[in-house]
């Protein structure tokens, strides 16, 4: 590391000093062992804060067992939408503490915290006391004893009362419960509404005598129409609304859920879904699919796109449009696959043989995911090319509830040529270097798309002249292309310029705008489009600031890239960490003023 | 296959002007002459057909033909030629591959195509030798056969692409041999007509590397008996016959897969209402 440079580390009293603000935003923790619901309670606790008005979202930490494993829901409600996780928990809500010990590094906690739970009584199978990585934070013990308090009503289940409870500690009303219940349980039967009920007033009841509570106000506007959406979610239904109509998969986590989004989707839309045998077969399905004229996608997640990336390189070089979302896990290998890390950057820019360019895109929010793969498509489908979607877990699998993101009208359409022709020449060095293409059909059109290297007329060739002008041919017209405005977000003023990728944009943001409201203003940075990398434009927004890289990796992918990118003229830190840890806005925030200090 | 009875066609109408890279007296001529003489006697106007292959010698053959083409990479012609026909079920899709090609970089794919049933034909022109890295022994090779690569042979037994296409699920499994072309082309022109995967296994000399195989032509003879419908019958046939049985040796009726539902396509405000609170 440079002399101007360093790695940042986490300053919980620097991110005291910008000051969290206070019960605009409340975060729990709500834990469990085997099958005791705390994924289902965090769902329906961000429902509920949804009906009563609210913002919020769930993101999910899981163990890797497929059931009965540890489950976390860190659910995040606020006045105002929010687009990551706080810097720290204000609660810890265990039905049981006997798994709880493995979450010790992702909850942040502090002598504020309450860690609320049921240590159960000794003898009993699931009886536990809190673990002490997780009482040395010197938050306060509250000991509720969940499953006595389920056994009290017929039926009850102790994941019920920690909804009550929850609740009740951000001022959430039995009555407004009540109606999400019927909603959601309803058809269960009525014992089984009349029992949830009944469990979520007794956990009602339990949190009056909590110790202090986070009662988070009405929003005093009527908050307008809103949505309750995932990411992996919201990256379908962009798909869809960039025209794709057949998707080819292979399930992995944490990409699984994009293609069941879309397999029923497409079928009412016209379009199939096909369960390919793995991913070698799913690239090369959406590539016959897309030949054929037909916009296409897969989603798979780092192994999965490592397999693929031999075709890529077949759908760049034969200039066929494909789309591949590629939520990302902790890697290298089989990793982290239920946990969130930005380290697919390389691959995803850089994992072509020869020189293969292409589009890389990558989402800045969970509802973002909706306007960045729409995007993807239409820049596969206009510069016929590879575009791959960077999102990750922590986007994919979130649930968020936002206002409704909005689609583009972007004009989608792929330049094919319209009827009859003689001469046909696939890949004409034409203006804009986006050659007409044939669609299998058109009289006159027929062609042969070609992996190896051709000439103007889809002939193989291993002639240098060909190569080099079809080399050149691909890569102008990705530099010519028009991306608009959407390349990054670029926001606020100050002497320190905060730049980040994809998932990061939500924690970097509001660090800045934390940063903004102490007096302390950043200029932030998010990029959208990672390749190609519009380094003048990315040049001109940080200007002469000090920049501060914040990315999600262990070794520095995207500091490196700007680097060789030469977008980085000045002073340059690196705030970085590989997954699973969220980067949380109160450490940009604190690593900015901290750099002005220094 | 769609039927297009219009205009009389010959086999150079499907022919382009590509000069083929295969060394002279390849079997892969006869070949893509069985290919295009079929396409002539179906009728299908060339824009309707698309072949689709991977890498090797026998792959080589889309840009041959007058026809739609996508020359891919290696081993994965299956899943693109799946791709393209979900998309486009009004296409004709010819698969042509090799032995190396298809059985065994593409190998998976073999069994899943033939699982999934898609409507494509899948030629595969066997001549038991990688050619274009010139001269190793591939999954069909004898364990004997000597090489660089393997020397005093594999000592592996080797692959049974009849049999592994009849337990797979293959809907039509023939034999041909590339040397008598108009059969080959009849066998092919069967295959494309009958419904779902039709796999299709052409004994195709090469005279480069294994010249042996220049008396396959002696060794070669009709199927004795009409094809069967029954798989159990067919395999217990094809691994017990002396290899150059030609002819049709299955014709199943399993259902083809078909994943469109349909129904008239929704709006998308449709899909939005799941989403909004």
């Amino acid at each position: 590391m440079g002399r101007h440079e360093e790695k940042a580390s986490f300053d919980a009293a620097g991110a005291a000093a910008v000051g969290e603000r206070p019960r605009d935003s409340v975060c729990i923790a709500i834990l469990g062992s085997g099958g005791a619901g705390a994924l289902t309670t965090g769902g329906l606790l961000l429902e509920a804060a949804a009906r009563r008005g609210l913002y919020g979202m769930m993101t999910r930490s899981v163990g890797p067992q497929i059931r009965g494993g540890e489950a976390a829901a860190f659910v995040r409600l606020a006045t105002r939408p929010v687009a990551c996780m706080a810097d720290r928990f204000d609660a810890v809500i265990a039905i049981d503490w006997r798994r709880a010990d493995r979450f010790a590094d992702e909850l942040a906690l502090d002598a504020e915290s309450l860690l609320i739970g049921d240590p159960g009584k000794p003898g009993d199978a699931a009886a536990a006391p809190v673990p002490e990585s997780l009482a040395r934070s010197g938050a306060r013990v509250v000991d509720i004893a969940f499953a006595d308090l389920a056994a009290a009503v017929p039926g009850g289940r102790e994941n019920m009362v920690a909804l009550g409870l929850a609740a009740g500690l951000v001022g959430i009303a039995a009555e407004e419960l009540d109606g999400l219940i019927a909603k959601r349980l309803g058809a269960k039967g009525t014992a089984a509404v009349e029992a949830s009920r009944a469990g979520c007033a007794q956990g009602l009841a339990a949190a009056a005598v909590l110790p202090v509570r986070f009662p988070l106000p009405r929003p005093e506007a009527e908050p307008g129409p809103r949505w309750r959406i995932t990411g992996n979610q919201a990256a379908g239904l962009g798909a869809v609304q960039g025209g794709v109509r057949f998707a080819a998969a292979y399930p992995i986590t944490p990409a699984t859920e994009v293609l069941e989004w879309l397999a029923p989707a497409l079928r009412r839309l016209g379009g199939t879904l096909v369960q390919a045998e793995d991913e070698l077969a799913s690239i090369n399905m959406i590539i016959g699919a897309s030949f054929g004229g037909v916009p296409a996608l897969t989603a798979t997640s780092g192994p999965g796109l490592a397999l693929m990336v031999e075709s890529l390189g077949l759908a760049v070089a034969s200039e066929v449009p494909i789309v591949v979302v590629d939520v990302m896990r902790g890697g290298p290998s089989t990793g982290i696959p239920t946990k969130s890390e930005q380290s697919d950057l390389n691959i995803a820019v850089m994992g072509c043989h020869g020189d293969a360019p292409h589009v890389v895109v990558a989402p800045l929010s969970v509802g973002d995911c909706r306007l960045t793969t729409q995007w993807a498509v239409h820049l596969a489908e206009t510069l016929q090319t590879v575009a791959v979607v960077l999102s990750d877990q922590f986007l994919g699998q979130s649930q968020a509830v936002i206002a409704p993101p909005e689609p583009e009208d972007f004009g989608t359409r792929r330049k094919v040529l319209p009827r009859t022709v003689e001469g046909y020449r696939r890949y004409e060095l034409v203006g804009d270097s986006i050659s007409p293409m044939a669609l299998p059909g058109i009289t006159g059109g027929q062609y042969t798309a070609d992996g190896l290297t051709h000439g103007e007329n889809a002939l193989p060739s291993s002639r240098a002249s060909d190569h080099r002008a079809q080399l050149d041919k691909r890569a102008a017209k990705l530099v010519q292309a028009d991306y608009g405005a959407h390349w990054a977000e670029i926001e606020g003023e100050g002497d320190i310029a905060i730049l980040c990728w994809g998932s990061l944009a939500g924690a970097a943001r509001e660090a800045a705008e934390r940063l903004a409201e102490a007096g302390a203003p950043v200029r932030l940075v998010a990029l959208r489009l990672l390749a190609p990398l519009r380094t003048e434009a990315l040049v001109e927004a940080l200007g002469h600031r000090r920049v501060l890289v914040v990315e999600q990796s262990h070794s520095g992918q995207f500091l490196n890239y700007l680097r060789g990118s030469g977008a980085l003229t000045g002073e340059t830190r690196s705030l970085r960490r590989p997954g699973p840890l969220p980067i949380r806005p109160g450490e940009i925030a604190a690593a900015v003023q901290e750099w002005r200090r220094s | 296959m769609n039927e297009h009875p219009a205009p009389k066609r010959k086999a150079s109408d499907y022919k382009s002007e590509v000069k083929p890279v295969w060394c002279p007296g390849c079997g892969d001529y006869h070949v893509l002459l069985s290919l295009t003489r079929m396409l002539a006697a179906s009728g299908t106007p060339p824009e309707q057909v698309a072949v689709i292959s991977g890498i090797g010698c026998s792959s080589r053959i889309p840009a041959y033909t007058n026809c739609y083409g996508f020359h891919g990479v290696h081993g994965r012609s299956l899943a693109l030629a799946a791709g393209l026909k979900v998309a486009r079920p009004d296409l004709t899709v010819l698969v042509m591959s090799g032995d190396g090609d298809g059985f065994s970089i593409g190998g998976n794919h073999f069994l899943h195509a033939c699982r999934r049933n898609i409507d494509i034909t899948y030629v595969v022109m066997d001549n038991q030798v990688y050619g274009m890295t010139k001269g190793q022994p591939s999954p069909t090779t004898d364990p004997e056969w000597d090489s660089a690569l393997a020397p005093g042979g594999t000592g592996i037994r080797p692959f049974q692409p009849l049999v592994i296409a009849l337990a797979s699920g293959a809907n039509f499994v023939a034999r041909a041999f590339s040397g008598q072309p108009n059969e080959t082309a009849r066998i092919i022109h069967e295959a494309v007509m009958h419904p779902g995967f039709s796999f299709v296994q052409v004994m195709s000399p090469c005279v480069t590397f294994r010249p042996e195989q220049a008396a396959w032509k002696d060794a070669v003879h009709p199927a004795p008996v009409e094809a069967t419908d029954d798989p159990a019958r067919a395999a217990r046939r094809i691994m017990t016959d002396d290899g150059f049985n030609i002819g049709v040796l299955y014709r199943g009726d399993r259902p083809v897969f078909d994943p469109h539902s349909g129904a008239e396509p929704v709006p998308l405000s449709a899909l939005e209402r799941s989403f909004a609170l």
